[in-house]
Order: structure tokens, then sequence, then C-alpha cells
């Protein structure tokens, strides 16, 4: 590959050709500000803030878009560059609520860093003020576009990550907005929410939906049994709300802070991962065996979920009717260990801690009421228990490491790689393998079907059948192989495919904030967590076989159908209402 | 010019929207053809209604968010019904220096509405434009297609009883 020579503020450097001005300087240590630029999703020069100057350019060059040449020199802090970024920063700031201190991203907000970079310490401008009221149609996000800076980063991983499409840049000039079709409300679109919009955000413009007081409430509640799961991805995520390195393993300290919360019981999400891999693998062990809709899919994401209702209706048979973990931890609270526990199930209260906003919606789907009751009360993201033990005044980094509860609490390794992109089928392999040919594993690591690599394939050899499976994370990439399967032309027997780029680690409700970097050390976290435990495969786990042989009988038995299998629901993606026309 | 979608009878409703399913098939497979269907559904409709950009977003397999983003970016496309006619008043500097203020001022008194408003009897509507490229006989307004330069708050009343 071809270098180019330049100078940047009169230090040499040497980059490939096609760098940006930008990258360039990051290799010398020079960090130009940036606000609308997102690595690898969106580089636009959109916002003028890491504008530079060009020996012999006529105007100043936004460095995230302009690409090096032979002899360059390029001064990042001169005079004229400081006061275009500071002007241009002001003329932002003069069109956004200026609600710091009461906005649910303060102190994690990227204009906030910019504005304290620049050292803008007034805002000269006063002109015309945008006016949008909050979008709070979803369970899962609100849209709250008073405090978008229309950097186009949602939009950007919307389209090219996800491929959904759901919100856009409408309109132009000042009345430019970003929002769905027709100004709709996002609940009335094809959303699926992800929450990758809310995850790239750079203010407060698009976030979750914040339930913590809910769960303080239902904490202080003396008529209420308050029980905690928590999601595979988040034990090694939520240690980063507290500044710790992103890949901390903190699952003890994570139980120790939701014991002192004052959860009563504190179980694990890896508990009816395990249970997932006995159903799941079950299934598709009779679909192979009987004939029945190959490639069958995963369905333990629920933003792909929502997806192949919007998008892909057609191909809804060949998901998995398993209910994912969270749902069918709900769905046992509140009959299997209320039974147990001599709890009424009314009394019972069941919280989740996600790395997802859009469990908030798998939540809420009306058929997930499997015990009678809405099965998951309430769902908090990894960021909201950071915000929840914040307020308590919980040190979290200097807790001590405790266990969770029996029996929801006891799980494998299998169920703690469901937080990374092909972990699901990992462990449904690990187990299929043994069930089917009844002989142990030898390498237990199908290291094949882990990492980033946006599809991947493995096959596995089963009593002279050779099982394929594919894997995809992101649903850009799912695309792709659901495209493959409805043209008839894949020939797998299972897919697993994660709504979110990395899987769960990467997840919509995760720290901010997350990039391919700390995606990648969050799912070193999860295969050492697997490495550590002893049981590994998910129909060791001993609390399952004893569910089993205590409440639901066998895989797929009758008991299993009504409180761990659902159905889908085909949802087309042109909005069901007309919109209001601007 | 245009009459609301739901305005028409039903036979002329579903013939229009047919024509309008015929436009998109026609550029289905040619890459970038979104402004010229758009182009052309205006031409049949008077403007972009929310079902023809439905078809629009369907036919060319282009996002429904995306649709409705370029209809709404250029202030050719209209997403309600205007005016029989559409009168474009240019804002920029060399129409403003030359008198587009006072032109401005005669068509609102005239019209009785403002930039970005219709007459009730739908014969008019009124925007306000970037340059429309004939800054030598500024200022100058559009109507439909016609340019009128040269214009003094006078002109007004003749150009547009040249209409009736």
């Amino acid at each position: 590959m071809a270098t180019v020579k330049l100078t940047i503020d009169r230090q040499p450097v040497e980059v490939e050709q096609g760098t940006t001005v930008l990258r360039a300087a990051e290799k010398l240590g020079i960090r130009i500000p940036t606000l609308c630029y997102l690595k690898d999703i969106n580089a636009i020069g959109a916002c003028r803030v890491c504008v530079v100057e060009v020996k012999g350019a006529r105007t100043l060059q936004a460095a995230c878009v302009t690409p090096v040449a032979e002899g360059m020199e390029v001064f990042t802090s001169t005079p004229r560059v400081l006061q275009a970024r500071r002007h241009t920063l002001e003329l932002i700031l003069s069109d956004h609520p200026m609600e710091c201190l009461t906005c649910i991203r303060n102190q994690n907000c990227e204009l906030q860093e910019v504005s304290e970079a620049l050292g803008v310490r007034e805002v000269r401008y006063q002109g015309k003020t945008s006016r949008h009221e909050p979008d709070r149609s979803t369970p899962s996000l609100v849209r709250n576009p008073a405090k978008c800076v229309l950097c186009r980063r949602c939009v950007a991983v919307c389209q090219k990550v996800q491929g959904v499409n759901a919100v856009q840049t409408l309109e132009r000039g000042f009345d430019t907005v970003v929002a769905p079709a027709f100004h709709l409300p996002l609940g009335e679109v094809a959303c699926v929410l992800c929450g990758q919009c809310a995850l790239v955000c750079p203010t407060g413009a698009i976030h979750e939906r914040d339930q913590v007081d809910e769960v303080w409430a239902a904490l202080a509640d003396p008529g209420k049994h308050v029980v905690v799961q928590t999601a595979p991805a988040t034990r090694v995520s939520v240690g980063e709300e507290f500044g710790l390195e992103p890949g901390s393993i903190v699952t003890g300290k994570l139980v120790a802070a939701l014991r002192r919360l004052g959860f009563d019981r504190v179980f694990d999400t890896d508990f009816t991962a395990d249970l997932t891999i006995m159903e799941e693998g079950h299934e598709l062990i009779k679909r192979v065996k009987e004939g029945g809709v190959l490639p069958m899919f995963t369905s333990c994401s629920p933003g792909w979920i929502k997806f192949i209702e919007h998008f892909y209706p057609s191909l809804l048979p060949n998901l998995s009717t398993c209910k994912s973990p969270q749902q069918m931890f709900g769905a046992l609270a509140k009959t299997y260990y209320a039974e147990k526990a001599g709890i009424l199930p009314e009394q019972i209260y069941v919280v989740s801690i996600m790395p997802c906003t859009a469990k908030k919606f798998e939540a809420a789907r009306p058929e997930m009421n499997a015990s009678g009751h809405r099965d998951v009360d309430a769902v908090l993201t990894t960021r909201e228990l950071g915000r929840m033990l914040r307020e308590a005044g919980i040190d979290f980094s200097h807790l001590p490491e405790e266990d969770y509860d029996a029996p929801l609490g006891i799980s494998t390794g299998a169920a703690a790689i469901f937080g990374a992109t092909g972990g699901v089928m990992e462990a449904a392999l690990r187990t299929a393998y043994e069930v089917i040919t009844g002989n142990p594993l030898g390498d237990i690591n199908i290291t094949a079907v882990r990492g980033l690599e946006g599809i991947k394939e493995a096959s596995v050899t089963l009593d002279g059948l050779t099982l394929k499976a594919a894997v995809a994370h992101g649903l850009g990439n799912a695309r792709k192989l659901l495209d493959l399967v409805a043209q008839g032309k894949a020939d797998y027997h299972f897919i697993e495919i994660m709504c979110c780029p990395g899987g769960c680690i990467g997840g919509g409700g995760q720290s901010i904030p997350t990039d391919t970097a700390i995606r990648q050390r969050r799912i070193e976290a999860i295969y050492d967590v697997d490495e550590r435990m002893v049981l590994r495969k998910s129909h060791e786990n001993p609390a399952v076989q004893t569910l089993y042989r205590e409440f639901l009988g066998e895989p797929l038995g009758h008991r299993s159908h009504e409180l761990l299998h659902t159905h889908y629901i085909p949802r087309g993606t042109v909005p069901r209402k007309e919109g209001v026309a601007k | 010019m245009a009459v609301a979608l739901d305005k028409l009878s039903p036979d002329l409703r579903e013939q229009r929207l047919r024509e309008v399913e015929a436009a998109v098939a026609r550029h289905r497979d040619k890459p970038g053809a979104l402004l010229a269907v758009l182009k052309e559904v205006q031409g049949i409709l008077g403007y972009l209604p929310e079902e023809a950009l439905k078809k629009v977003s369907q036919g060319l397999e282009l996002p429904l968010s995306q649709v409705y983003g370029v209809a709404t970016f250029y202030t050719l496309f209209n997403t309600r019904p205007r005016g029989q006619h559409i009168i474009r008043l240019c804002e920029s500097a060399p129409c403003h220096v030359q008198g587009a203020r006072e032109v401005l001022e005669a068509l609102k008194r005239e019209l009785g509405i403002g930039p970005g408003e219709d007459t009730p009897d739908g014969k008019w509507s009124l925007e306000l434009v970037s340059c429309i490229g004939v800054c030598g006989v500024a200022p100058a307004i559009m109507i439909d297609d016609q340019v009128y330069g040269n214009l003094t708050p006078d002109c007004i009343p003749g150009i547009l009883a040249s209409y009736r």
C-alpha cells in the first residue's frame, strides 16, 4: 500500500494513502475534537467541529473526511481553527436546551465534552429555537429531538449497520429533524427497538425509557417479593458504569450490589439460558429428525424477533418457538419458584437487568403472561442499573463478591456465552452433540463461531449427520443470511441471529461508549467467564435437571409448551396509521 | 392543480394510483431513480400524498423513511395539495436589494396569504425560494414554470389577473 508523508502541527507522519487527517493526527497523539463523526459508521463532515487549517487551502477542512496528501501541512490548533470550532459549537448550542443538570446523559455527553474541550464559556448567539415534543410512543426508547444536534449517527447506524431505516433526516434547513417517515411516532413504524441509535447518540436526543423509579417503588412495597435476574452480558459491562476497564468481570459484585439495593432474591438469566438450550436443542433435534422447517433460527434476541416480524414474516415458521431466557425466567419465577417458595405469584415482582432496550418491549408483549400475570414486570438496562446504584450511593468497585441465590441462580459456562455473538450456537452444539451421540464432546470450544466476523459458519458431525450452522450479528448481516434462506439457497440446519453488533455485549442498553474495541474486550471477558466455570454444558446444570424432574417433566413437554414457548406476529413494514404530514 | 387524493371520485382515485404505479414500474430497475419518480408522481397527482410515497417505497424497494426524507428535502416537492398555481418568490440577496420585499408585500396584499400558505379557493400558493437564476432581472418571481422579472409592486395585480 502506497504511503503519504505529511506534517501535522509541524510533526512529520507517514500514513497509508486514503487515510483521513483525523486518523493521521491520532497516530501522532493529536486528538482533534469531533461530534458527528463515528468511526466506521458516520464520516460526513457535517458538524464542522473537527475543522483544521491546511496550508494552501482557501477554507478550513473537516479532518474526518479530508484525505491526506503528499507534503500536506496541517495545523490543528491555530487561532483561526480554534475560533471557527468555538463559533460552530456556539451556534449548535444556541438551539440546544441547556438542561444538562437534569438530562439523562449528564456527565456522559459528547456535546458537553466537546464544549469543555473547546473552552466554550458563553453562547453569544440568540436566535430562533426549534420546538419538538419528546416521543414516548415505545416501551423501550424515548426520542427527544429538541436535544438533537443532527449528527446523523443514529440514521447511519439504523441504515448501514441494522438495515432497518426507522429514522431519517426529514425536511430541510432549520426545520430539519431526525424522525420516522411522515413524522410518525417511533412506536408506529417498523423500528425494532434495538437501541443502537441510543448507544451512538452523542447527546440525550434518544435514550432508553427509564424504569428506575418503578423498581424503587416495587422494592419499597412490603407486599411485594422482588426478584431480579441478570443477563449474561451485563456481568462484563456494568463495571464500566463505575469507571472500571471495559471487559471487567464483575459477576460477584453485581450480585452483591443487587442485594444491597434490597432485592429479595438475586437470580440469574443464565439459569434460563441453560434451559433455553435444553428446549431449543431438543426442538432442533426434533425438526431435523421429523422433517420440520429448517433452518431453525434462534429466538433469544427480541430486536431480531421484531425485525423478522416486520421484514421477513414469511420466515416466521423457521423461528424457534422458544421464548427468550428473560421470558422463560419470568414464567418460571411466577410458577415454579412461587410454588417452591410458597409465595403467591401476584406478590412476586420480576425485574431484569438487561443489555438491551428491546427487552422492555418483549416483556410488555401481551402474550408474555404464561404465569397468568405479566411474567417480567420491569426491565432495567445496564445504564439504568448504573444510575440506580449511584442513586443508592453504592461503592460498586469496593463491593465483596457474592453468589447468586439457588435454584434460579445456578448456571453453566454455556449460558454465560449467550452474551457474545456465536454463544448460543456454541452452547447448543455442546449439548446437541452429547444428547444425540451420547458421547462427550472432545473439544468443547467451538471457536469457528466466535469473534466479530459478520457471518460465521460451522459444521458438526453427529452420528453420521453433518449439522451445518451459521451465525450472524447485526441485522445488516442477518439480512444477507435471510435473503439466502428466502431464496432457498442456504442449506443450514441452524442459524443464530443476534440483533446487535457483537451480540448482547454490544446491546443498545449497554454502557456508553460501546465501540468495536470495547465489544471485543467484553467478548473476551465472556469467554473467560465460561472458562472459569466448573460446568460448561447446559444439560449438566443440576438446577435445570431438578426443574425437569420436579416440575416440567421433559424438554418440549406439555408444561414447557405452556410456559416456555411462544408464537410470533407478522407486522409488515408500512405504518398502520396514516401519518400527519407536516 | 392539485386535488387531495381522498377528494377524488373513487374511480378517478384508482386511475391516478394506477398511473403512479406505472410510473414507479417504469423506473424500477434504474439506480438513483427516486427523484425522477417523485417528479413524475407529483406530475400525476399534483402533490406527494402518503399513499403514493408508500407505492414509491415498495416499487423502488427503498425505505419509506428515505423516500419521505427526500420528498420533504426538496422545496419543489409538496407532501400536501397546493394551489392551482404556485408563486415562488426569490428571497436571495440580489432580488432582496432590488426590492423583493416590497413585491412580497404586494403579493400578500393581493392574495391575502403569507409564504407557505394557500388561498382558500385553492387557486394560489405562495412560497419563498432561493435563487432562481435570473438575477439580471431581479426582483423576480416564478408562477408555475413562467418567470416574471424586473418587478415592482404595481406589476403584481396585472400579472395575477392574467391567470383569472
